[in-house]
């Protein structure tokens, strides 16, 4: 089961997923996530996978899905700390641009 | 290739079943001592298959999903995963990386490229109306190669 928490400060929408991310649970991530993204329009959307245990191509299209939201305003999506296994499938996505190597602490 | 053990589920095309099909699987190439990417590999291009089942071939119905996974010894992990469903009519377009007939778009189109780039062998086929077979294998590294 994938789970998202919600940081919003406006400008910055910081969604730190968990769990497992599949077609299953997707559904549920996606509409926590696209409440905040249409109601705020954050400059920045950070997909934190920090805590993502496993994805399939179900989480590329969780990205591809909120970048193409984020783009319809002309907002920015991001992606940070993808493990090695995480950021195989990105870059076999052709989204490794997507991925941020900024350190920030901007969790709870 | 001397077939030493071999597992076989059937489950319904119902989204909950995804993550059970890819831990059953998983336990079940443990036997092969398999590094955890080997594992994530594994657990990936199952997910992908079984998904592919769920979402296309039994898109208005839940029909059922057989899935098959055999240790070839000495080293091979082998899957095959196999529904009932729509069938797909042109194999190498369904196969091609970013197409997919969802209008949502909220599916990549990556499914079979995963499986492709994540397993050694994949092999489909399909008829449409009958259903589809997706065969995979893996070559599982020893440990002894490994380190």
């Amino acid at each position: 089961m994938g789970t998202a928490e919600i940081t919003n400060n406006g400008e910055r929408l910081i969604v730190a997923l968990s769990g497992e991310i599949d077609h299953h649970s997707l559904k549920t991530l996606r509409g926590v996530i696209d409440v905040q993204l249409e109601n705020y329009t954050p400059r920045l959307l950070v997909l934190d996978f920090r805590e993502v245990g496993f994805m399939d191509s179900s989480g590329i299209g969780l990205i591809l899905g909120r970048r193409r939201i984020a783009e319809s305003y002309g907002g920015k999506v991001v992606v940070k700390n993808v493990s090695g296994y995480v950021e195989k499938l990105i870059k076999l996505a052709g989204l490794g641009a997507m991925i941020s190597k900024q350190q920030e602490v901007c969790r709870k | 290739m001397i077939i030493n053990n071999f597992m076989r589920l059937i489950i319904p095309s119902r989204s909950q079943n995804e993550a059970f099909a890819r831990a059953a699987v998983t336990a079940f190439a443990a036997g092969l001592d398999p590094t955890v990417e080997e594992i994530n590999d594994i657990k990936a291009a199952t997910s992908e298959a079984v998904t592919n089942s769920i979402v296309h071939a039994y898109a208005d119905r839940i029909g059922n999903i057989e899935i098959l996974a055999r240790i070839l010894e000495p080293d091979i992990f082998y899957i095959r995963i196999k529904d009932k469903g729509c069938g797909i009519a042109d194999i190498k377009q369904a196969m091609t990386p970013l197409f997919t007939t969802c209008a949502e778009g909220e599916r990549a189109g990556l499914g079979f490229a995963v499986m492709e780039s994540f397993m050694d062998k994949l092999r489909v086929t399909s008829k449409p109306g009958k259903g589809t077979s997706v065969t995979m294998t893996k070559r599982i590294k020893s440990r002894y190669e490994q380190n």
